[in-house]
């Protein structure tokens, strides 16, 4: 390490951090210990169907977590710099009826039209970012708005060309097969879905984005002093329109996993995720107010939110309970971060 | 002194904004391995004469010479260019960021080649760590968040920053007016550390105390006009404390003070 090189003798003030209390002070440990909790939870309560041991289950709920997880990466870097999307969710499944609407009906083969979704993923991140940045309104409210508009034209499109809720067997396209082997296929006899793989490439890409790169400082800046960061160059609008084009683009990307997956896609497909997103990364240990957080915290956050939903069905509970037990983690989660975040913050 | 000889150079400097005149007809130079200070009381008009010095806002009215050659900023990056740094009143710093991230924020070291190039946080933490020690800054721990740091620290860090990344003109908003009389007198000790090592340095102040012995030269501003610049053998500091609160006006309110019961 580069501090044997430092030039000055150890010093009086620094009292010697033992490992534990700074591993305490990371970001993303509440997210790490939260997950292995309910791991051992569900370890318990769902014991009849072996949940610690099979490959089967743990196949399930990983898969679940993956559908939340990929596009959390995205988010959480948007929200440590600093802004929201809710549109994330509705973004999953217009891109998605992109998809079965350019293999279907326009008989595309399916990697040009895959790559026409994630442009019209890029293309929604840049305007909601432009109009963030242009009108200086909160992105809370900007990326509401194009929700709305995403969730309105999803429904009404889907029934205008189809005469019904969903677009159809989109498995008939040209290329079908080896795009869903690359994006959406089953993994060893085990039926661990490559999906999963995505999730862990991106959470890594993302990490290796904020902890490692000029980019990721600039996130950091953008996010926890615009003002600041713009005075020392930061190119602020920058950062923050590219984020919402990641941000977008990987819920195009999932969009076109799921469609690839069910092989058709219905009008109300992601819905409702934006939030499941968002608690991904509050989990994780993303500050709602921008400036601090973390990728691989909201990867354990996609996790625990994957095996509460799974958790529930294997342990014979009234499903219904799933979005209590969600909340729940949200907030104790958000109460852990805080005693987390402020001793960070302390002088060490 | 020629005026092609300044480093930086002010010449009928005004701004308007609106109807409003934020500054009228102000001329002012600092050279390599001087301080010039520019004192005036709270609306005296310092902020838009530093921001327009600074690339931030453009003059309505004047020139700007750096060596002598005339420039036109359209940004705070051109007037960096040119080698003027600001160390804003706010400091543009990020608390929840390291010490290390803060130093180079904007200016990452890399490493790597073209979009795979990382950022290079060894050097970045050995760099920074030097650099402190090298201006007699001693911070516990380069990892610590700067909002741990007090006031001075953080002022401190600030001005070792901008002359590491070569300011050959620095800029200083306020740097002293929020720190206790110790802390003011470390960032006071740091701006002469920095004019000894050649920087020409701008001193926005609004306390003459602060000014009077670390600057050569001083401009005094009220109500977006110059009321005089002087040369430190030129002027006193009781009489820079006078001018700077008004003068007349002081003397007038002591009196009236005075007479009362």
């Amino acid at each position: 390490m580069a501090e044997t090189a430092a030039p000055t003798s150890p010093d009086e003030r620094l009292v010697r951090v033992s490992p534990l209390s700074r591993i305490l002070s990371r970001p993303d440990i509440g997210a790490f210990l939260g997950a292995v909790a309910i791991w051992l939870l569900f370890g318990y309560f769902a014991r009849s169907v072996d949940w610690l041991t099979s490959p089967d289950i743990t196949a399930a709920w990983t898969d679940q977590a993956a559908q939340y997880g990929i596009v959390a990466v995205a988010v959480a870097l948007l929200m440590i710099g600093g802004e929201f999307d809710l549109s994330a969710g509705a973004m999953v499944g217009s891109s998605g009826l992109l998809l079965g609407y350019l293999t279907t009906f326009k008989d595309l083969n399916v990697w040009p039209a895959m790559a026409l979704v994630i442009l019209f993923g890029l293309a929604v991140g840049f305007m909601n970012g432009f109009v963030v940045i242009k009108t200086k309104l909160p992105s809370f409210i900007i990326t509401l708005a194009t929700f709305f508009v995403l969730q309105g034209v999803n429904a009404a499109l889907t029934l205008n060309l189809t005469g019904t809720t969903a677009i159809q067997e989109i498995d008939k396209a040209s290329g079908f097969d080896a795009a869903r082997r690359f994006l959406a296929s089953e993994v060893t006899e085990y039926q661990f879905k490559v999906k999963v793989l995505w999730w862990i490439g991106l959470t890594i890409v993302g990490a290796w984005l904020l902890a490692k790169t000029r980019f990721g400082n600039w996130i950091y800046a953008a996010g926890g002093d615009p003002v600041a960061a713009r005075n020392v160059g930061v190119p602020v609008a920058r950062t923050k329109i590219l984020l919402f084009m990641m941000t977008s683009g990987t819920a195009a990307l999932m969009g076109i996993i799921t469609a690839l997956e069910l092989r058709s896609i219905q009008a109300k497909e992601g819905i409702g995720n934006e939030f499941l997103f968002i608690i991904c990364a509050v989990v994780g240990g993303c500050l709602l107010t921008g400036g601090y957080g973390s990728v691989i915290g909201t990867f354990f956050g996609a996790a625990m939110l994957g095996m509460v939903q799974l958790g529930i069905i294997y342990a014979n509970w009234d499903s219904n309970w799933t979005y209590t037990f969600q909340g729940a983690i949200l907030f104790a989660a958000v109460l852990l971060n805080a005693v987390i975040r402020s001793r960070a913050e302390r002088a060490r | 002194m020629s005026a092609d000889s300044h480093l930086l150079q002010a010449d009928g400097i005004s701004k308007y904004y609106g109807n409003v005149v934020a500054l009228k007809d102000i001329s002012v130079h600092v050279n390599a391995g001087e301080v010039t200070c520019i004192l005036g009381d709270n609306g005296a008009g310092k902020s838009s004469f530093i921001k327009i010095l600074s690339g931030v806002h453009q003059p309505d009215e004047g020139r700007l010479r750096v060596e002598g050659e005339e420039v036109h900023f359209t940004s705070p990056r051109d007037a960096r260019a040119k080698g003027i740094a600001t160390v804003y009143q706010d400091l543009a710093m990020v608390p929840l960021m390291s010490i290390w991230r803060n130093f180079f924020l904007g200016a990452e070291p890399r490493k790597g080649w073209g979009p795979l190039s990382w950022f290079d946080a060894a050097t970045a933490r050995r760099v920074c760590r030097t650099e402190l020690h090298e201006m007699g800054i001693d911070i516990r721990d380069p990892d610590q968040p700067v909002g741990t740091l007090s006031g001075g620290e953080r002022q401190s860090v600030a001005i070792a920053r901008a002359v590491y990344f070569g300011a050959r003109v620095l800029i200083l908003d306020e740097p002293t007016s929020a720190l206790g009389v110790k802390q003011a007198g470390v960032v006071l000790k740091y701006i002469l550390q920095a004019r000894d090592r050649g920087v020409a340095v701008i001193f926005i102040t609004h306390n003459p105390h602060h000014a009077y012995p670390v600057g050569d030269r001083f401009l005094l501003l009220n109500r977006g006009r110059s009321i005089g610049c002087f040369d430190k053998a030129d002027i006193t500091l009781a009489e820079l404390t006078r001018q700077m609160a008004g003068g007349a006006e002081l003397e007038a309110l002591e009196h009236e003070l005075r007479a009362g019961p």
